[in-house]
C-alpha cells in the first residue's frame, strides 16, 4: 500500500509517501496508526493526538473505521485550510 | 462549461468570466479570495493533495449541479508561495437567474473550504506555521446539509 502524509504529518514524520506491505495485524486505518506510532520518533510525535488528524483511503475523506486491503492509498494530514 | 484548475500562476478574473458566458446566462456571481495584508504576515504557502483535490472539487461541483440549475462554473485555486495582496481563489459560477449563482457560489466557498485538500502554512518574521482549521468555516459548511 502507498502512506502519503501532508503538511505538518509530513514534517513530523520526514516523510511525504512510502511504500508498505499491509502488516498481518492492520485491519483498520486505526490498526494501522497503532503501528506507525510503534516506530516511535517523528512518527509516535506525528500521531500523538488523532483529534488534530483526517484520513483519506484512496482519495476520498473516511473515518479511522475505515477497513483497509494491500494496495490502498491511505493519506494523513491536518483538517483542510484551503479557499 | 466547467473548468476546475489548481495553478501556481495567477489568473486574470475578466478572461475567466468572459469564457464562462453561456448564451442563455443572465447571471454570473463570483468570488475572489486573496491574501490579506495583516501585521507581520510576509507570504501564505498551499500544499495540496494531487488526484484527490481534483476529484473532492469534481464531487462538490457535482453536488451545487444538482442542487442549481447551472450553466456554467469555473474554480481555480492557487498552489505555492502567495504573498499579500495576491488572489488565491476563484469560484465563478453562471446561471439564468442571480439566486442560483449567489447560492451555489458560496456553497462551493464552504465546500472547497471545508473538504478539498489544501493547506496553508504562514510565514511571519521568518517563522513558519501551519494554519489551524476554523470552526466557523465547519459551521457555514454545515448549514447547507438539510438543504
Amino acid at each position: 500500500m502507498t502512506l502519503l502524509y501532508f503538511a505538518w504529518l509530513r514534517q513530523k514524520t520526514g516523510c511525504g509517501e512510502e511504500q508498505l506491505s499491509l502488516p498481518a495485524d492492520v485491519k483498520t486505518v486505526s490498526d494501522l496508526v497503532l503501528f506507525l506510532q510503534k516506530r516511535g520518533g517523528g512518527f509516535e510525535d506525528a500521531f500523538a493526538n488523532l483529534r488534530r488528524i483526517r484520513v483519506a483511503v484512496n482519495q476520498d475523506h473516511c473515518g479511522f473505521d475505515t477497513k483497509l486491503r494491500d494496495g490502498d492509498e491511505v493519506a494523513f494530514f491536518p483538517p483542510v485550510t484551503g479557499g | 462549461m466547467i473548468t476546475i484548475r489548481i495553478q501556481s500562476e495567477d489568473f486574470d478574473i475578466a478572461a475567466e468570466i468572459a469564457k464562462l458566458d453561456a448564451e442563455n446566462t443572465g447571471a454570473v456571481a463570483t468570488f475572489t479570495g486573496k491574501v490579506r495584508k495583516e501585521g507581520d504576515l510576509t507570504a501564505l504557502s498551499l500544499e495540496h493533495y494531487p488526484g484527490m483535490t481534483e476529484r473532492e472539487i469534481a464531487r462538490i461541483v457535482d453536488d451545487a449541479q444538482q442542487r442549481w440549475p447551472l450553466l456554467g462554473l469555473t474554480i481555480i485555486h492557487r498552489i505555492g508561495r502567495l504573498t499579500p495582496g495576491e488572489k488565491i481563489v476563484l469560484v465563478a459560477v453562471a446561471a439564468s437567474h442571480r439566486s442560483a449563482a449567489f447560492e451555489a457560489c458560496e456553497f462551493l466557498m464552504d465546500y472547497l473550504k471545508t473538504r478539498a485538500p489544501f493547506w496553508k502554512q504562514e510565514e511571519r518574521g521568518g517563522k513558519t506555521q501551519w494554519v489551524e482549521a476554523r470552526h466557523s468555516d465547519g459551521k457555514a459548511a454545515e448549514r447547507w446539509r438539510d438543504k
